[in-house]
């Protein structure tokens, strides 16, 4: 059977592909942001994962307004990323794993999560920038790719209750499946930013810290956030949160926290990185 | 459950915040349509050599085409604008979101990277 060895977050800020794609890893702004990756490529080299599930959000690569699922999940062979209007090189395609996505799409309208199947989706840095920081050689290692993507584009986005929620069918839905793979889940984005509006540079570092504590510990007790609490707090693109409850809902209740990085500020935003591992 | 005050709408008493919500995307439809197609390297270039008529091609109103032509972020959002389609005007003219962080606020460049600096002590 499948097996969720345990979950991972990032940050997936677009200056971090920029960053890599400069080679600017040493830089003193951007040196304590890099040296929070090595424990976890450590630990993906040590488990190595067969397929990874990535939670991040599309900001306007995919999706446009005219049709926006909040929740969509891939469920093809492959993944092409394409430009973004600003620069960014052009990744070489992810190879997917349709079987396993069809599945957690079956399972999961079984068990009343609507979802957007995508036969083609474009994935753009929110799910390239983790996948560059965790495999950064893309050597014959790096799993499988299966995206899913949440709208934090615009309201209504769904509460942070039914992202824990959706995390918990999809957990299930992975475990279910009968081939003897290792999943491991990305939650990706956040932490507080905003880019909008008059509080445009608005970061809350007590509030980043206190949702890393909790997702770990209680992430219950975090499901009793409003959206407006967490955009109050966080800022508009600190709804991003929304990804690592999706991505926490799929481990096990208990985790054990085995590395964690916060570096402030990163471009506008705290960017916090952690490894939990899977109890079960 | 969630409290009543979660009904977000562009009203939300969030100071200098703006919630993206339905009347938002309906209102800025037009301008985050013209911003998306930017994805495009062929359609910057066909607005990089009329920016007008590229305008009027997506139907912008004159609020909106206002706001471009005065590269003003503030009042794009105001016109219904969503950021992240912005952001792909913005990369025409080699602006990147600090810059953007730095007009919105009413800063020099330096400035608003010291306060995000501020933040994180």
């Amino acid at each position: 059977m499948a097996k969720i060895i345990g979950g991972l977050t990032t940050s997936h800020i677009p200056a971090i592909g920029n960053a890599i794609a400069t080679n600017k890893q040493d830089d003193p702004y951007w040196k304590s942001f890099f040296e929070g990756y090595p424990p976890v490529q450590e630990w993906l080299n040590r488990h190595k994962p067969d397929v990874a599930v990535v939670i991040y959000n599309d900001h306007g690569l995919n999706f446009f307004l005219d049709k926006m699922p909040t929740f969509a999940i891939g469920a093809a062979h492959e993944y092409h990323n394409a430009d973004e209007g600003w620069g960014l090189p052009t990744l070489a395609p992810y190879q997917g794993d349709a079987p396993l996505s069809w599945h957690i799409i079956e399972q999961m309208v079984n068990d009343e999560f609507d979802i957007t199947s995508c036969q083609e989706i474009l994935v753009d840095h929110g799910f390239t920038v983790p996948m560059q920081l965790f495999w950064p050689d893309r050597g014959g290692d790096m799993p499988r790719v299966i995206p899913v993507s949440a709208n934090t584009v615009q309201h209504p986005i769904p509460t942070i209750k039914r992202c824990l929620d959706f995390g918990k069918s999809l957990g299930r839905a992975i475990r279910s499946w009968p081939e003897d793979v290792k999943v491991v889940v990305l939650g990706t984005g956040g932490l507080s930013h905003q880019l909008d509006g008059k509080r445009a540079g608005h970061i809350n570092k007590e509030f980043d810290l206190m949702c890393m504590e909790k997702i770990v510990t209680d992430p219950e007790e975090l499901t009793r956030i409003s959206r407006h609490e967490l955009i109050r707090q966080a800022g508009s693109q600190g709804s991003e949160f929304i990804m690592w409850m999706m991505m926490r809902g799929a481990l096990s209740e208990k985790v054990r926290k085995i590395h964690q990085n916060y570096s402030i500020p990163i471009s506008n935003t705290g960017a916090g990185t952690m490894i939990l591992e899977n109890l079960d | 459950m969630e409290d009543s005050k979660d009904r977000m709408d562009h009203h939300a008493d969030i100071e200098g915040t703006t919630i993206f919500d339905g009347k938002m995307a309906m209102k800025g439809y037009a301008l985050n349509k013209m911003c998306f197609s930017f994805n495009d390297a062929a359609a910057r270039e066909e607005y990089r050599a009329d920016p007008e008529a590229y305008f009027d091609k997506f139907n912008l109103n004159e609020e909106q085409k206002e706001a471009c032509r005065k590269k003003n972020v503030l009042d794009m959002i105001a016109a219904g604008g969503n950021v992240y389609y912005l952001a792909k005007f913005a990369g025409i003219y080699g602006l990147n979101m600090q810059d953007i962080g730095a007009q919105q606020t009413g800063m020099s460049l330096e400035e608003f990277r010291e306060k995000l600096k501020k933040a994180g002590e």
